[in-house]
């Protein structure tokens, strides 16, 4: 497999670091007791705190710390028991302090790493640099008065973890398997719930290209990107565009740039030399963090199984494929899902019905597995039924679409259809009988063709409606036919 | 009848516990007497009505025996404090028309301890200034002059109203913030009492941040006892501010009286200058020698870092405030001068403002932050400053307590160092030192130099121990036998 990118003047690698925000999972701001939730009424959820009151003081919410050392902890980083909390000071009306509180020289939590999945099983490690605490500005809205500027100052204040990773993918499809795995990671500490679309996670993308071999190259950082299929856009893009322009003779200049997903293309916003100088200093207002090594490893007791580990386990304890059990933890509530439908059922059938079936149905119907309205208790008796004998693979796919439609449980569909497996060698004799009477010329024919045996099958199946045991008329028609 | 006016703090108190007047009496006298003092401009909003309202509960409550420790007593309130409902403008035309919704910490533990607030006072814009010339609400005039009654003097900054006020006997107390001397050197200047307690004694919530890891609330008053009263309902945990502190409040009045035999007193050698006044001299040995009289041993010591402390002071307060101030961009509450581009818009609300002082302090701030120059000014501030703290903590492994002059002279002219900030900055030389430590320290009056003017002495103690502060300066008080203010030259 290749990442390079072929120009005029030939190969070039593309070089990508990525600095993610994620949104804390809290009931309260990190410094306020101001709710978090999202879509509420503008401007509803601002403490004097969040509005930068005279006078008023930051305090440090303590879950907010710990939801920050727990991801630390799942992203195999190092702790750091002291750290302190720094201003960073700019001016815009959706940052009321005149500052947001960041950590700038000693975060939370220091180095670590993640593994991604790439296609075919491939793995790779991508380090992490840090993880630090902040707050997440106000909304500025331009687009609600053709004169004015509104700003919600609801978000103002939530906290933020920013994570960063050092310059380690070097392809689109590797920087979308790390914002997945990330994600994945964070859904399963449940520290971030990862929705982009509300802005729960949002990714700033380092870019820069070099001949193999070379230095690296200058870096553009396109800033903000909320979805993984725009993520891949923008590093395509940017990619393209670099190469084009060196090539062209042109010099690449640092600056910040904005995806503009109508375009697909990215923009220049500011230059280097327009950056502004935030004048990072110590937050008098806060005193430092300290944790002993109790706090951690407590923390780090209420470690949830992490996907790597699940993922190792599902191959072990359900005896399914690697490939298999990867697909299946790539969304903790997939595994979750396949973990309680084959509670009681045949593991391989219900991981096979999950990834086969039930993804195509949600994915046709655009709906998440959660919102799946097959629950996992009724897959598994679904699969039960075709264990068991009770009713054919063929009829099972029937009631799949009744209890998609109605979300009913299979026994009673199974019941009220009259859906069961015909098995009674009696009844399927006289069926065949019937059968090899009305076509003696296939009769015939069939030692000719042996292949035409599955006619009769056929033939059997749509006498009994699909009901018939697949085995037993197999073995009868051999019987008859086959003497 | 003699004005009610005339009581200190616990002479109100007491009077009003025995039920020798009631505390509408003693409110309507201190309105007047505020109202015959505007003169001074000592304050910005004046409170008659919420005074003589409360004044009726408090009287309520004396009547059925639950009066609270400050039941019934009028105090002024710096105008850095956040009370709920009152205009509270920082003496800056940023935030000239500013209500807080909310009270401050300090402020709410005075009204529920029963005190009654007259109104808010005049100081130095954004508390910046060492002589209350930069606030938008104009000068404070000092009730001190000089033997010749001529020229009007400042009443020292950046509490110019709070000292003035007290000085004036227009409440029995104050409220001020001191940052690099803002309680100590007014106090100085107007022959009172004034303490600046250990950073984290008091909370700041509520309190419109100049510098935070400097600023702190402290009372002014007329004497030592009443300090120390006024102290004890201030103080709390206050889970609103980390920097509080979770030390128990002691009683400080009972500090008062107690012996300070064998006790020992620091005289920190850099805080004689070149230069220094006879008076200033003779005043800090007159000190030495009455704490000696009381059974002190007087110790000579060494705070080497001491020449750094002014320019550390003036590189972290600015840079702090620079920061602090950011908020005031005319977006969500205060002035505002509009305009369809936003930069300019905050170029234009904060260039009309913020006066000229508070410019300058913010671009200094904002000057040694700035990539570059952070290393060279902000790091190493902050380096001088642990080793001021450190020279501090291992001098105060050999004595109790320092004594220092609270101030390099005594009140100057109005105007006299308005064009020289310099000058001007100098003033809190003695001062600065303590806030950088994040010590305790009080100025007490001890004399007058020749012109008639009040001069104090500083004491300073160990993070946390104004106990002994009070003992020491308790002494000093009854050893100084400081006459105080008589002639009410601004009723005339």
């Amino acid at each position: 497999m290749s990442n390079l990118v072929t120009g005029k003047t030939g190969d070039w690698e593309i070089v990508i670091g990525i600095e993610v925000h994620a949104q804390i999972i809290s009931q309260s701001k990190l410094f306020s007791g101001s709710s978090t939730s999202f879509g509420s009424e503008h401007n509803t959820q601002v403490s004097f705190v969040d509005a930068g009151m005279p006078g008023m003081l930051p305090v440090i919410n303590s879950i907010c710390v710990e939801q920050a050392v727990k991801t630390g902890l799942g992203l195999n980083a190092k702790i750091n028991k002291f750290s302190i909390f720094d201003r960073k000071n700019y001016f815009y009306p959706d940052l009321p302090q005149g500052y947001q509180i960041s950590q700038f020289e000693q975060p939370i939590v220091g180095e670590g790493k993640v593994v991604i999945d790439l296609e075919k099983g491939v793995e790779k490690e991508v380090r992490i640099e840090r993880l630090h605490l902040e707050q997440d500005a106000g909304k500025s809205m331009h687009d609600q008065h053709p004169s004015y500027s509104y700003v919600d100052l609801n978000r103002s204040g939530v906290a933020l973890m920013e994570i960063v990773s050092m310059p380690d993918m070097s392809s689109a499809e590797e920087a979308q398997a790390y914002i997945k795995k990330l994600r994945n990671i964070m859904k399963y500490l449940q520290t971030c719930d990862g929705n982009m679309e509300e802005g729960s996670l949002r990714a700033d993308i380092n870019v820069s290209v070099r001949k193999p071999g070379d230095e690296l190259g200058t870096r553009c950082e396109i800033k903000n990107v909320n979805s993984i299929k725009f993520i891949g856009q923008a590093i395509e893009y940017e990619a393209k565009r670099q190469v084009d322009l060196i090539e062209k003779g042109g010099v690449i200049k640092q600056q910040t740039r904005l995806f503009d997903p109508k375009k697909g293309q990215t923009r220049s916003m500011r230059s280097k030399e327009e950056a502004h100088d935030y004048r990072y200093f110590p937050d008098p207002d806060l005193l430092p963090l300290t944790f002993t090594d109790e706090f951690i490893e407590g923390i780090r007791k209420t470690l949830p199984e992490l996907p790597d580990i699940r993922r190792k386990r599902l191959v072990e304890d359900f005896d399914l494929s690697l490939y298999d059990a990867g697909i299946l933890v790539s969304d903790k509530e997939t595994a979750d899902f396949f973990e309680i439908a084959s509670k009681d059922s045949n593991s391989k059938l219900v991981c096979n019905w999950i990834i086969g079936e039930l993804f195509s149905t949600l994915n046709k119907n655009n709906k998440t597995i959660q919102e799946s309205p097959v629950t996992p208790e009724n897959l598994g008796k679904l699969i039960n039924l075709i264990d068991d004998g009770t009713i054919t693979g063929r009829i099972a796919k029937d009631v799949f679409e009744i209890m998609i439609e109605s979300g009913d449980n299979p026994v009673s569909i199974v019941d009220s259809n009259d859906m069961r497996q015909v098995s009674d060698e009696g009844e399927l004799e006289s069926i065949i009988e019937k059968i090899i009477q009305s076509n003696p010329d296939q009769v015939k024919s069939l030692e000719e063709k042996p292949n035409l045996m599955g006619w009769f099958v056929g033939q059997v199946m749509k006498e009994t409606q699909g009901k018939a045991n697949p085995k037993s008329v197999n073995e009868l028609l051999n019987k008859k036919l086959l003497k | 009848m003699t004005s009610l006016t005339e009581l200190c703090l616990y002479e109100a108190r007491d009077g009003l516990k025995n039920k020798s007047f009631s505390t509408k009496d003693l409110i309507l006298d201190h309105i007047d007497a505020m109202e015959s003092s505007r003169k001074l401009n000592a304050f910005i909003t004046e409170t008659p009505e919420i005074a003589l309202k409360s004044a009726d509960l408090s009287d309520e409550n004396y009547a059925n025996n639950t009066n609270r420790p400050l039941e019934g007593l009028p105090l002024g309130v710096k105008d850095m404090f956040c009370t709920k409902g009152i205009l509270t403008t920082a003496s800056s035309k940023m935030l000239s028309n500013f209500i807080p919704p909310y009270e401050s910490t300090v402020t709410d533990n005075l009204w529920n301890n029963g005190a009654i607030l007259l109104g808010k006072l005049n100081n130095d814009e954004f508390a910046m200034g060492s002589s209350n010339e930069t606030s938008f609400f104009g000068s404070v005039i000092n009730p001190w002059k000089k033997n010749d009654k001529q020229a009007e003097l400042v009443p020292g900054g950046s509490s110019g109203g709070s000292a003035a006020s007290v000085a004036a006997k227009v409440g029995v107390g104050s409220l001020g913030t001191d940052t690099g001397g803002s309680i100590r050197q007014p106090a100085s200047f107007t022959g009172t009492v004034g303490l600046k307690p250990t950073y984290g004694r008091c909370s700041r919530w509520g309190i419109i941040a100049f510098a935070s890891s400097l600023d702190q609330a402290g009372p002014i008053t007329r004497n030592v006892k009443d300090n120390a009263i006024l102290l004890n309902s201030m103080c709390s945990h206050d889970p609103k501010d980390t920097t509080s502190s979770l030390k128990v409040v002691p009683n400080f009045e009972s500090s008062l009286g107690k012996s300070i035999k064998g006790l020992k007193v620091g005289i920190p050698r850099e805080f004689f200058q070149d230069g220094m006044s006879d008076e200033i001299i003779k005043m800090w040995d007159n000190g030495k020698e009455w704490l000696k009289n009381a059974g002190a041993e007087i110790i000579e010591i060494s705070l080497p870092n001491t020449k750094y402390a002014l320019p550390c002071y003036y590189i972290i307060a600015p840079a702090e405030a620079s920061s602090n101030l950011a908020r005031y961009d005319g977006v969500r509450f205060g002035h505002s001068v509009n305009s369809n581009d936003i930069n300019e818009m905050y170029e234009l609300t904060r260039s009309d403002g913020f006066g000229d002082e508070v410019k300058r302090r913010i671009m200094i701030g904002t000057y040694v932050l700035s990539s570059g120059y952070y290393d060279a000014y902000y790091l190493k501030a902050q380096k001088v400053r642990s080793l001021i703290s450190k020279d501090y903590s291992e001098a105060f492994n050999k004595v109790d307590v320092m004594l220092t002059p609270s101030t390099p002279n005594s009140a100057f002219e109005l105007n006299e160092k308005c064009d020289d900030p310099l000058s001007m900055y100098l003033n809190d030389v003695f001062t600065v030192p303590i806030n950088i430590a994040g010590l305790p320290a009080i100025s007490i009056p001890s004399s007058k130099d020749k012109s008639g003017l009040p001069l104090g002495l500083q004491l300073i103690g160990k993070p946390f121990d104004e106990e002994t502060l009070y003992s020491f300066a308790n002494i000093i008080e009854e050893s100084s036998n400081f006459v105080s203010l008589d002639d009410k030259w601004w009723i005339k």
